[in-house]
């Protein structure tokens, strides 16, 4: 072959795909590029921009309804569009193989793991079964994989996620493929887990020199990986380059939204005048919570939150912050009456609101609404966004007629939606029109508080930020409260005003956002926030030991009934104490609390030499 | 890219296919003689026309003479009223008592849902045609028996569908939005979950149509259902049995009236273009 | 084993015991139901009244429903469910003449339907959306929509009455030979099956093909594995649980069809046993007849929800 040739060339690829008219609609349309050997290139894009089409045409596949209709794709000296249907089998899981974004779909649950990753090796009968078993171990060490020699006997089910993601990665390595492709292997994962398998690929792929095409939405984490990075939009390439010059100088205005987009700007309000007068809008008291019914001591027999304190100033942002199962839904729930908590209180303007639901005033269920995630389940997909919205304000303020009409369009322009979106149904609005709908419709009750439960977190980055820009204009004007949940911290660090980071149904810490977030002092704040993937190159080489044996921890189990939940992974954790005795709550001089044993100057002096890194804001 | 895999499906189409389409002209024609059908009898159904009995096909008596000698065609279109009309009513009880109690069990929970499932599921255990025999044993086979049972049979298949799609809608988060407003549990059932449960409720309800037509036919030709002078359609079958030695259409026809009732309903059901759940985030 | 995957064995049990306990109280309450005086209907109008109350005092009809229908359990339990109103024969000797000539049709209508609906339904799945799909798919829900008395009027028609190859009565006796069995079992077998196997294949289709579109399959596929690969190894074990129990739940199909399927072809069955005690009102004898069929299907939803359950390699292995 001859060694200036590109490894893999894609030449005006055109995918179509058939719409439920039975119409073909181009859905990658004239896409251009080239892989080296050895070469990682990043294929990024939003929902919609035909990225994973793109990267499943590598393997001769197009899925249901789709079909690559034009093009030359060529792997090594195979030119895939010519193939029969043995040929694409000899090509799939030997000349390229395939890892996909969830591991724990992409296994088969009632096979044991080992059968499952030598499958490709033995279909194709690359070497005898026992020797694909030892190459197979081998990639579980390489992969930082524990229990390397035994892991390969459990179910799917037994291994957590990041460990199922490795192991699919060392299913796609056991042939050595010319060509893997990657296509999101990380998105599903918490951002502490993300490092251990981010990390662990790349040292894979830098030892065999791996041919990859890595797939993602997330700018940070390409930055990481990739040598170059191929920019898509609606089934088209905006841009190529290599990944530093792309990211210091995108030429295209789409990329430059997208690098914009992923770094937002900081919202603030003003800074609330704290003044002695106004008592906190919300205060929450040692608040424990969860589901199963209470046990002998009253406990839940699962809990999910415990021994929660905080307060919401009016007219404030209260950001909270942790990973899957940290208890920040839950805590939602309970502050609006859905799950009555099993102790402690939740107070609103000094008058305790009851832990149920009935026995809430009107009045008090006014005051609190509750936005939640996934709009599309959040709105009945039966109702029109008018009666959507007319039922708060029909059921709280017993609006009728003219004055209701007025006062829905009115809902409608503060969240900037056109009137005429009132006569259609959720199902016919966009992402991005029926989060807002969502929000309008806990306006209409005029709340004091909004309990916001990611609602950002299902939409492609740009949409998600223009929601940001809406709740920081009408938290202006309408001298509004919320509590913001999130896993994803840049965005609570552009809107919130104090955050706090449970970890485990614990409050690890709380306080004034840019104390905390840039300058975090627990050691899971530490960690968390230096997990998140930052928008420059070298950035996941520079990750410290300690954080990356914190990472690959893993949470201990019923870690919430542990003195300190995050005591196994900590890295200045101290035998005896942490264990054994509840962490006192910490005051730090920089303006926040930690539940710790260890004191402010043992911690930063345990932060290994603070990230040169300058946080993009 | 978070969209489910769906890829070895074939995909949907929206256009219904001849299949539905004969599913449906079936159905609509069987409304049709429902609704005016006894007019269109070209004899008395009870009268006896014919000389001969068990008669074939013939200008005068399209479907043939019954055993004794009435005319086929005007016995199916009457009794084609009764096996559809009874059923309906039927299925109507079964499916509306049905999801109201899956409706409360969604939005009570607890001790009524436990108490309603269990009950119920003991009732589903019982063999259709089985429960119908006992019944029948106690109380006889008059019309509104008939009825009833049928509705009992069906109602607790139609409470488990029902009480699915219940519990599904109800672990929607606009149902915990609505509750958190202060919506009581009523306006739960009614506005929040009801609307979007019709449709499969509606495919439900052809589906349980179709178990009573041949349960109520079934035990008809028993002799245990529609008693004479009254007829439905499976007691046209059994009376003229003896035709069978002989193949006579009085035997062959109401049959086959049934039959294409139940396929055509389950044609158009197996169908219809399922609505799209939407899939985007 | 494991002890979650005992107590769910355990509790699935229980409930089976249960709800046969509410059927029975069904079943018992059900014909308390019969309007009128049983003693009366069976001594006849010109029955004298002293007759009538000696023989209520004999079937002890003067006590309250509650004791009889602990009585009648407990007589259900020990195997001695009372003497039948028609000709005063035990009941458990009535029944235990012709149970077993339903459970040899019940076999031999589960021997034949199983794998050939097995065989359509997994076919009829990798094959999805072609012809024959298409067409089996056609003929299935047609099958599941037609009275089983169709189905045997016209098997009878065509292969007793015209084509005279067997006879339309079905009866053990004086059956000779392998050619004699298949003659007298024949019908009946090809009539319940009809229903059974279309139902069967129907769900076994629905189960794989939910398999078929599921994450793992396409990795398989992209990892290069043919299709019949894909198939056995990838989507059937998945598909078991469902699979059997589809079979399980079809076969409950069986005790319905043998009602209609025995009366047509005057099959010396339990199900023509009690279809004739109903005729005659003959309450201890129906009420014996239906708990034995509660008591099949019972059995067979209860294997079904067994067969999820130890299939899940999830509660398997923890």
């Amino acid at each position: 072959m001859n060694a200036d040739r590109p490894l893999v060339e894609v030449d005006a690829l055109r995918v179509l795909a058939r719409d439920d008219s039975g119409q073909e609609r181009r859905i990658v349309d004239d896409v251009s590029f080239s892989i080296g050997a050895g070469e990682v290139v990043a294929l990024i894009g939003e929902s919609g921009s035909g990225k994973t089409t793109i990267a499943l045409s590598l393997l001769g596949y197009a899925r249901a309804g789709c079909r690559i209709a034009g093009g030359g794709i060529r792997v090594g000296a195979t030119d895939v569009r010519a193939l029969s249907a043995a040929g694409l089998t000899g090509l799939r899981g030997r000349q390229v193989s395939y890892i996909a974004q969830s591991a724990a779909a992409a296994f088969n649950p009632s096979q044991r793991i080992m059968p499952q990753v030598i499958e490709s090796a033995m279909i194709h009968r690359l070497m005898p079964r026992r020797a694909a078993e030892a190459k197979a171990r081998g990639l579980f060490r390489a992969l930082a994989l524990p229990n390397p020699d035994r892991i390969g006997a459990r179910f799917p089910h037994q291994v957590s996620g990041g460990q199922l993601q490795r192991l699919l990665a060392a299913m796609a390595l056991i042939t050595d493929p010319e060509l893997v492709i990657m296509d999101e292997p990380t998105t599903a994962l918490d951002v502490t887990t993300q490092i251990e398998v981010l990390r662990a690929f790349k040292a894979v792929a830098r030892e065999k020199g791996t041919t990859t095409l890595y797939v993602s939405h997330d700018l940070a984490v390409v930055a990481q990986i990739a040598d170059r990075i191929v920019v898509l939009r609606d089934g088209a390439v905006q841009e190529i380059g290599h990944t530093g010059p792309l990211l210091a100088a995108p030429r295209h205005a789409y990329t430059q939204e997208l690098l914009a987009a992923a770094a937002p700007a900081v919202r603030m309000a003003p800074p609330v005048a704290r003044t002695g007068e106004r008592p906190p809008l919300l205060r929450v008291a040692g608040l424990t919570a969860g589901y199963g019914g209470a046990n002998a001591a009253g406990m839940p027999v699962l809990p999910v939150l415990r021994d929660i304190d905080f307060v919401i100033q009016p007219g404030s942002v209260l950001g909270v912050v942790g990973e899957s199962g940290c208890g920040k839904s839950t805590l939602a729930r309970v502050i609006a009456g859905l799950l009555p908590a099993a102790r402690g209180s939740v107070s609103l303007d000094g008058e305790a609101l009851p832990a149920k639901l009935q026995d809430r005033s009107r009045e008090q269920l006014r005051r609190v609404q509750i936005v939640f995630q996934m709009a599309d389940t959040a709105l009945n997909p039966a109702h029109e966004v008018d009666r959507i919205l007319a039922r708060p304000l029909v059921f709280y303020h017993g609006l009728r007629g003219g004055a209701l009409r007025r006062r829905i369009a009115a809902l409608l322009e503060m969240v900037q939606l056109p009137a005429r979106l009132g006569r259609h149904k959720p199902g016919e609005l966009s992402g991005g029109q029926k989060q807002r709908v969502n929000l309008a419709r806990a306006l209409a009750a005029e709340p004091s508080l909004i309990l916001c439960d990611e609602v950002t977190s299902a939409l492609d980055t740009v949409v998600g930020a223009a929601i940001l820009d809406l709740l920081a204009g009408l938290r202006r004007e309408l001298d509004l409260s919320f509590m913001f949940i999130s896993h994803d911290l840049s965005t609570v660090r552009a809107f919130c005003d104090e955050v706090m980071i449970l970890y485990a149904g614990q409050r690890v810490e709380f306080g004034q956002r840019r104390a905390l977030l840039d300058r975090p002092m627990h050691p899971y704040s530490d960690l968390l926030v230096s997990s998140i993937p930052e928008l420059r190159t070298g950035w996941l080489d520079g990750i410290s030991a300690a954080h990356l044996a914190e990472a690959s921890g893993g949470i201990a189990a019923h870690a919430i009934e542990l003195p300190c939940a995050f005591y196994n992974r900590c890295a200045v954790r101290v035998e005896g104490v942490c264990n054994l005795q509840k962490p006192p709550l910490r005051p730090l001089a920089k303006g926040a609390e930690i539940l710790c044993h260890r004191t402010e100057q043992e911690l930063l002096a345990a932060q290994s030499p603070q990230p040169a890194a300058v946080l993009v804001h | 890219m978070s969209v489910p895999l769906r890829a070895t499906l074939p995909p949907r189409r929206f256009r219904i296919s001849v299949t539905g389409a004969i599913g449906l002209a079936l159905v609509v024609f069987w409304l049709a003689v429902t609704a005016v059908g006894p007019m269109l009898a070209p004899y008395p159904p009870g009268r006896i026309v014919g000389t001969d009995v068990l008669g074939p096909m013939t200008h005068a008596f399209p479907l043939g003479t019954d055993y004794l000698g009435r005319d086929m065609l005007s016995r199916i279109l009457v009794g084609g009223r009764y096996t559809i009309s009874i059923a309906f009513v039927a299925t109507f009880l079964a499916c509306f008592s049905a999801c109201t109690l899956a409706l409360a069990a969604a939005v009570k929970g607890g001790w009524v849902d436990a108490v309603l499932s269990r009950l119920l599921d003991a009732l589903i255990s019982i063999p259709s045609l089985l429960f119908g025999l006992v019944v029948v044993a106690a109380l006889g086979s008059s019309i509104p028996i008939l009825v009833l049972t049928a509705a009992v049979i069906y109602m607790p298949g139609a409470y488990r569908t029902a009480r699915a799609l219940a519990v599904n809608v109800n672990a929607m988060d606009f149902v915990r939005v609505a509750q958190a407003r202060g919506e009581g549990a009523w306006y739960v059932m009614r506005a929040e979950i009801m609307p979007n449960m019709v449709l499969p409720v509606l495919t439900d309800f052809g589906l349980r149509f179709v178990f009573v037509v041949l349960l109520l036919s079934g035990l008809s030709f028993l002799g245990l259902g529609v008693q004479p002078p009254d007829a439905d359609l499976g007691s046209l079958v059994r009376e003229n049995l003896q035709g069978l030695v002989f193949g006579a259409p009085a035997v062959i026809m109401p049959a086959a009236a049934i039959a294409s009732i139940t396929i055509g309903v389950n044609l158009l059901i197996d169908n219809l273009p399922t609505r799209r759940v939407s899939r985007e985030r | 084993m494991n002890s979650l995957v005992l107590r769910l064995i355990a509790t699935r049990v229980a409930v089976s015991l249960l709800t046969l306990l509410i059927v029975s109280a069904i079943v018992f309450g059900a014909t308390e139901l019969l309007p009128g005086d049983v003693a009366q209907a069976v001594l006849g109008q010109g029955a004298t009244p002293d007759a009538v109350t000696a023989l209520r005092q004999a079937m002890h009809l003067d006590q309250p429903a509650w004791l009889r229908y602990v009585s009648w359990l407990h007589g259900l339990l020990t195997g001695n469910p009372g003497l039948s109103l028609v000709n005063h024969l035990p009941v458990a000797g009535l029944i235990g003449g012709r149970l077993p000539n339903s459970l040899v049709l019940a076999a031999i209508t589960t021997a034949f339907s199983v794998p050939l609906a097995l065989a359509i339904g997994i076919t009829t799945a990798v094959w999805r959306g072609s012809l024959y799909d298409r067409i089996a798919s056609t003929l299935t829900v047609s099958a599941v929509s037609v009275p089983e008395f169709l189905v045997a009027t016209l098997a009878v028609l065509i292969f007793a009455v015209n084509l005279h190859w067997l006879p339309a009565l079905s009866s053990r006796s004086g059956v000779h030979g392998l050619f004699g069995l298949v003659r007298v079992y024949a019908m009946p077998v090809v009539t319940l099956s009809f229903v059974v196997i279309a139902q069967m294949a129907r769900m076994t289709r629905a189960a794989l093909v939910n398999t078929l579109g599921s994450s793992y399959v396409e990795m398989a596929l992209l990892k290069g594995a043919r299709p019949w690969r894909i198939v056995l190894r990838h989507a059937l074990p998945n598909a078991l649980g469902p699979i059997v129990n589809a079979v399980a739940l079809s076969l409950s199909f069986l005790l319905g069809g043998v009602i209609i399927v025995e009366t047509i072809f005057n099959y010396p069955g339990l199900a023509k046993l009690m279809v004739d005690a109903v005729a005659t009102r003959d309450m201890p004898l129906v009420q014996s007849c239906a708990m034995l069929f509660c008591l099949a299907y019972l059995l067979l939803v209860m294997l079904a929800d067994l067969a999820a359950i130890l299939s899940n390699p999830r509660l398997r292995y923890r």
